[in-house]
């Protein structure tokens, strides 16, 4: 097959990817601030849960955590369809690694300002809603860009639950045509578009959400 | 005579197993003016940090304006005070860091009207308003829009200054709050403080090291040992003709220095 007969179809498959990408992008997110927030604030019991929460969904391959949603909750009555199951188990798995993010950079903010923020007597909730997380925020965007990468590959998992993403199209022509240099060679570009693509958009994100911050010191 | 605004029963404080305070007795009067001088470690700054409810303590009682801070009254007990009651008593003081912890995210304006708007409920235009005044009093209202970043360690002193003012405290705690800046900058902070000092409208705890600043606006020192009061009296007692040879030997190094 000629280059311009693999492309279309390979985008069909990286039209695939985005749009999974793009569903469980906010679905980890929210885990993340989730399970991060409640990891440090909440009481002991949510505590432990969001603990277990993310040292299970770190600590076993993402691969099985896709297998369990889509192959083994069925038999617990739970149907999913595939990409229900790829959004769930992607937005868990990085939602995870999220939380760890969110913890660390709120831990990160100096005790000063929180010691500052109960000497003016703020409730707890503006304490960390006006004073600590605006300043924590910043420090999120670099590693959560890294993790926004990590996602994007980690798509590629959803191929082997039948969804026709990237990878799966790209197998597919490889199996038909044999031209493994030329498909994997487009994907491998595909790929690699797409994660610039999105090192932009979080860079972009850290200079605008830092402007004000900028002369506010924090970044110097 | 009145009851004094702050009064240290008995207290125990300890770090581990280490006890900084122990059966620590210490009062202030209203409207009076104390400098705490003494080393490091010596418990100075914790007996601030104790009172603004950063530090809790293991033992004794500690009353603000005759009401226990860290325990509430239960019939005739005292229990450990709850959230609700450690923020009620909050509202009696101010203070001010040795590192300023101005919020860095905000100007200095937003840096003052923050607090009185999300704490005491107060109107953006009043709390602005009142904002500008403070800053006018720290002698720095061009500087409204400025980021704690664009200011001088001066500067920022004089906003963390009027930020604690904004709460209307009674009592005022300045912890070292020149011992983060150049030489040439301690003066414009200490003017505020002199100002402050000379209408009487607060009672103010001062942990510092400058002594002659000290000596001139205070009406008792008293210096800190070991996490006791050592030696305590007017200012010119205690600079002029100490009694103790500690105190000597610190206002000694002072001096020399």
């Amino acid at each position: 097959m000629e280059l311009s007969e693999l492309t279309p179809i390979l985008l069909q498959g990286a039209w695939i990817t985005l749009k999974i990408l793009c569903l469980s992008l906010p679905v980890a997110g929210a885990l993340a601030f989730i399970a991060g927030l409640t990891r440090l604030f909440a009481p002991t019991p949510l505590r432990q849960m969001a603990r277990v929460y993310i040292e299970f969904f770190r600590g076993t391959s993402a691969l099985i955590q896709l297998y369990w949603i889509y192959f083994v909750l069925p038999f617990f009555g739970l149907n999913l369809d595939a990409m229900t199951a790829s959004v769930i188990a992607l937005g868990l798995n990085i939602g995870a690694y999220g939380a760890e993010v969110v913890r660390g950079s709120v831990l990160a903010v100096p005790k000063g300002q929180y010691e500052a923020a109960v000497a003016l007597n703020f409730t707890p909730w503006s304490r960390l809603w006006r004073i600590i997380l605006p300043q924590s925020l910043i420090n999120m965007i670099p590693p959560f860009g890294n993790l926004a990468i990590e996602l994007m590959k980690a798509t590629s998992l959803v191929s082997l639950i039948t969804i026709g993403d990237l990878t799966y199209k790209a197998k597919t022509l490889a199996d038909a045509t044999l031209q493994v240099g030329e498909i994997f060679g487009l994907v491998l570009l595909i790929y690699f578009v797409m994660a610039q693509a999105m090192a932009f958009l979080f860079r972009w994100l850290e200079a605008r959400l830092g402007r004000g911050l900028d002369r506010g010191g924090l970044r110097s | 005579m009145t009851s004094p605004i702050i009064e240290f029963q008995n207290v125990k404080k300890q770090f581990g197993e280490l006890a900084l305070f122990e059966n620590f007795n210490f009062s202030v009067e209203e409207g009076e003016i104390v400098s705490i001088i003494g080393s490091s470690g010596s418990g100075k700054s914790t007996l601030l940090r104790i009172l603004m409810t950063l530090e809790d303590i293991d033992g004794g009682v500690v009353r603000v304006k005759g009401e226990p801070l860290w325990h509430m009254s239960k019939g005739d007990r005292l229990v450990p005070a709850d959230k609700k009651h450690l923020r009620k008593m909050r509202n009696h003081m101010g203070m001010v860091f040795q590192h300023f912890n101005l919020f860095p995210h905000m100007t200095a304006r937003r840096n003052i009207t923050e607090a009185p708007m999300r704490v005491k409920g107060k109107s953006r235009q009043e709390a602005e308003r009142e904002a500008m005044d403070l800053l006018a009093l720290v002698g720095l209202q061009d500087k409204a829009d400025s980021y704690p970043a664009q200011l001088s360690g001066g500067q920022k002193q004089r906003v963390g200054i009027a930020r604690a003012l904004a709460m209307r405290p009674e009592i005022l705690l300045l912890d070292e709050i020149t011992s983060a800046l150049d030489p040439e900058l301690v003066d414009e902070v200490l003017d505020v403080i002199r100002n402050l000092a000379k209408e009487h409208s607060f009672t103010m705890l001062l942990v510092t090291h400058e002594m002659y600043f000290a000596r001139e606006i205070s009406d008792r020192v008293c210096f800190f040992d070991q996490g006791r009061i050592l030696e305590e009296g007017p200012p010119d007692k205690i600079f002029v003709a100490p009694e103790k040879e500690r105190t000597q030997a610190f206002l000694n190094a002072f001096i020399s220095a």
